[in-house]
């Protein structure tokens, strides 16, 4: 199953991740806030850590004040996440989609055939609806953070 | 609040930095000074015939030195020596704390007084921050990346990449 990302106007589905500390993620914490879930392929893998640090920069200075949460979503482990995230100097909080494995990257529509999650950006609005969403058309290929703020505008319009 | 939506780069402006034969192809670097693959690509752009613009794109997570550095640059800029500090920054990475900075100040003769105060000057900050800005609007993912006028080159480049751009016709 990869048809690619959710599109707009699809209720994001039910679904589990865990935290760094361990504790549950669900559908229900993306309400009342918009998200920005980032799906990325690995931990460690270079063209992962440009793409971290190019969004923390842009998180820092604009994401935060436009109120959006953005996640990082991999399979890795949440300590292997831990450890990339402070390897990369990040705050961006990170979902591990470990157990069972990338069944939430499925249910978003961006699980890599590769086993691992496609490079994708996943917009949630404030009532649970996939406001936006972007795969890269290769895990090599970076989305600019430009695409983010695109993103953002698409749905201030629909709103 | 600024918005970061697409929009194309900038043309060259006054603004920018400019090294190289006025009619030689032109190539615009957006550039960390902490970033390794930079300072690589910089050493291979001496000697090849391009017109090189530099503009910042300084990411903090993993170069927490990259703004101050890109400032020097900026506040050198002002007193004339841009490309030599550029240079200077580029040729040794390990030392990029504000002791460094001073040293290469001074080592290119420049009022360190106003040298210091530039830096941290809200023109200075700003036009780091307008390079940095343009360069998202543009999709800059990662440094360095050359900007030609058929193609765009990312991370690592082959001096084989400079020396084509320099035979092309501009």
């Amino acid at each position: 199953m990869s048809d690619g990302p959710l599109q707009p106007g699809t209720p994001a589905p039910e679904f589990t991740l865990k935290r760094e500390d361990g504790s549950d993620f669900t559908r229900a914490d993306l309400i009342g806030n918009t998200t920005l879930l980032v799906f990325y392929p690995f931990a460690f893998s270079p063209v992962c850590t440009d793409q971290l640090g190019l969004y923390e920069e842009v998180l820092g200075d604009y994401l935060t004040k436009r109120g959006v949460s953005m996640y990082g979503v991999s399979c890795d482990a949440s300590w292997s996440q831990t450890a990339f995230k402070e390897k990369l100097g990040v705050s961006i909080p990170q979902l591990s989609d470990f157990e069972p494995k990338g069944e939430v990257c499925r249910a978003f529509g961006v699980y890599h055939p590769g086993g691992f999650p496609q490079r994708a950006l996943v917009i949630v609005d404030p009532d649970g609806i996939v406001g936006w969403s972007y795969q890269a058309p290769s895990p090599r290929e970076l989305p600019g953070a430009n695409l983010i703020f695109d993103g953002l505008d698409q749905l201030a319009a629909r709103a | 609040m600024t918005e970061l939506t697409s929009a194309p780069l900038p043309p060259l402006s006054a603004e920018d930095h400019l090294r190289g034969p006025a009619d030689a192809p032109g190539v615009v670097v957006y550039g960390d000074f902490e970033c390794p693959y930079c300072a690589a690509v910089a050493g291979k752009l001496e000697g090849v015939r391009l017109r090189v613009a530099f503009r910042h794109f300084p990411l903090r997570s993993s170069h927490p030195r990259a703004w101050a550095a890109a400032s020097a640059a900026e506040a050198a800029a002002l007193q004339g020596r841009f490309w030599e500090m550029h240079d200077l920054l580029f040729s040794d990475q390990g030392r990029l704390e504000d002791p460094h900075l001073w040293d290469r100040a001074r080592a290119l003769g420049l009022d360190l007084e106003r040298f210091d105060a530039d830096r941290r000057s809200p023109e200075v900050q700003a036009h780091i921050r307008r390079d940095f800005e343009a360069g998202v609007r543009g999709g800059i993912v990662t440094t360095p990346t050359l900007i030609a006028p058929a193609a765009r080159y990312a991370g690592r480049i082959d001096a084989q990449v400079l020396e084509e751009l320099s035979a092309a016709a501009d």
